[in-house]
């Protein structure tokens, strides 16, 4: 399973987030920090996806919306919580609309902080993310065997 | 007539950065309704006005968009000064203009690549992206945040410019001005994006003030409407127009925040030009009693605070009216009529804030 790292896919989803830490997302993809040129690639279809890069935190409307992308992802799969909002609610914690971090909902294995995450963050983030994915990998094929 | 069906566009779609839903009624390739749903970012933050006092809200406001982070911080503090009625520097207001000057031209940049993006021209995508870099290093350097710079308060700024930073911020605007005409002229000229933009989504003038369009969307139809030219900050001391075209479509629209973009370093350059030296702060004393409306113009067009304080130092209520908001109705119009690979286009001709809209 090594080729996997060397070319991870992922699908980004903004739950409740003020576009700060999306723009960020975005700008890893972009010529500065350009994380295609790792084989890095964000896509739209959760089923080809192995890390899922969340923002923002969670509501009643979005609870649905993230579970649902979240099981359509193969096995094995990683989640990124990318910003405080994501990790705890952050400075909307206290909102009545917000029910904290997305680990609520989904299992999250990386939390990436800031507010708004930096991109040098969020792709330190993203490459921690793929040791915890090889873990799951090898367990998986522990198991299957 | 064919059967009608239902596809839903969004919440998470690739051409999207933010969940909006719309429930696209489609026969055969038309669209022939459209039927949005909201929520999906809705926080609630205005209520927080109960449990943060007037200086801390700040820091939420700013938080209500990542993009336009700035204005809507100055868009708070200068309601709050208002309410209690302090005379800021004029520093401060010169300071406010070029940083909101600086929010507009990032915003629109990353609405430029976003909307390249969306018919499909990737590469003019990342070269809209990789201009903007050059504006948020000067976001860095000047307040240490990238998209949220938490330098405005009430009754003044945290941070200020030193003149020489100044002088330097104008070498690398000539720079970045240079790269952006040259994106222009795709923009503009070119043969492809013309035949995607051109006659897509027609709003006519009467359309656009019916339905209470604001910002570039209004301008594009030919209406003059420009907050600026309030002159709150220092926009009164500058010299400006409002940008106008008038076909009312996706071309328009891009055009004049083309336009837009070379106007605002164009008031940058007058207002470095001509900022006065002195404080960056006033002293705030006492609590906000009493209501008071501003109306500020954010890239994607008029936003309206409203406060109400009671003499204590936690607010009554506080009110963002936000210019996607107001776009929706607009953007619902745009769509019966239109091919279903069309949608994408119309839908970010807007220039949606999702976040701003739901709070």
């Amino acid at each position: 399973m090594s080729y996997m790292p060397k070319s991870p896919w992922l699908v980004h989803y903004d739950a409740s987030s003020c576009n700060g830490c999306d723009i960020e997302v975005l700008a890893c993809l972009t010529p500065l920090y350009d994380v295609e040129r790792f084989g890095i690639l964000n896509i739209g279809n959760p089923k080809h996806a192995d890390i899922f890069v969340v923002t923002g935190s969670v509501n009643e409307q979005n609870k649905s919306v993230i579970k649902n992308i979240y099981d359509q992802m193969p096995n094995p799969k990683v989640v990124v919580a990318v910003g405080a909002c994501a990790s705890s609610g952050g400075v909307f914690r206290e909102c009545y609309n917000v029910q904290g971090g997305v680990d609520n909902v989904i299992p999250v294995d990386v939390y990436v902080p800031g507010c708004a995450a930096r991109p040098e963050a969020i792709i330190d983030g993203v490459v921690q993310a793929l040791g915890v994915l090889e873990g799951k990998y090898k367990n998986m094929v522990k198991v299957a065997k | 007539m064919g059967e009608r069906t239902i596809i839903p566009f969004g919440p998470q779609h690739p051409v999207l950065p933010e969940p909006l839903h719309l429930d696209l009624i489609l026969e055969d390739e038309k669209v022939v309704g459209a039927v949005p749903s909201i929520g999906f970012v809705h926080r609630g933050l205005e209520k927080l006005v109960e449990k943060r006092d007037f200086n801390e809200m700040i820091y939420v406001i700013e938080r209500i968009c990542g993009i336009c982070s700035f204005i809507h911080s100055q868009g708070y503090a200068q309601t709050i000064e208002g309410l209690m009625g302090v005379e800021i520097p004029a520093r401060v207001k010169y300071l406010r203009t070029i940083w909101g000057e600086l929010s507009r031209i990032h915003s629109h940049l990353l609405w430029l690549g976003l909307m390249a993006d969306a018919y499909g021209f990737e590469s003019l995508f990342m070269h809209c992206w990789r201009v903007r870099e050059k504006i948020l290093d000067i976001f860095e350097e000047t307040t240490g945040g990238r998209v949220i710079f938490s330098v405005c308060k009430v009754g003044g700024l945290w941070k200020d410019i030193d003149n020489e930073t100044l002088k330097r911020i104008v070498t690398v605007l000539k720079d970045v001005e240079k790269e952006t005409k040259k994106m222009a002229d795709v923009f503009t000229r070119d043969y492809t994006v013309q035949k995607r933009t051109r006659g897509v989504g027609v709003i006519t003038y009467q359309e656009a003030i019916d339905l209470g369009a604001v910002g570039p969307t209004l301008r594009g139809s030919g209406v003059v409407q420009d907050m600026r030219t309030l002159g709150y900050a220092a926009y009164g001391d500058l010299v400006f127009e409002p940008i106008v075209e008038k076909d009312g479509d996706c071309y328009a629209r891009t055009i004049v925040r083309v336009r837009e973009i070379s106007q605002s370093f164009d008031l940058i350059y007058q207002a470095i030009n001509k900022i006065p030296d002195g404080e960056i702060d006033v002293k705030v004393k006492g609590n906000p009693n009493g209501e008071f409306l501003t109306r500020l113009e954010q890239p994607r067009g008029q936003v309206v605070y409203y406060a109400k304080g009671n003499g204590t130092k936690y607010l009554d209520r506080f009110r963002v009216r936000t210019p996607t908001f107001a776009n929706i109705p607009p953007l619902l119009k745009m769509l019966p009529g239109a091919d279903l690979a069309d949608v994408p286009v119309l839908a970010l001709s807007i220039d949606p804030c999702i976040s701003c809209t739901e709070r």
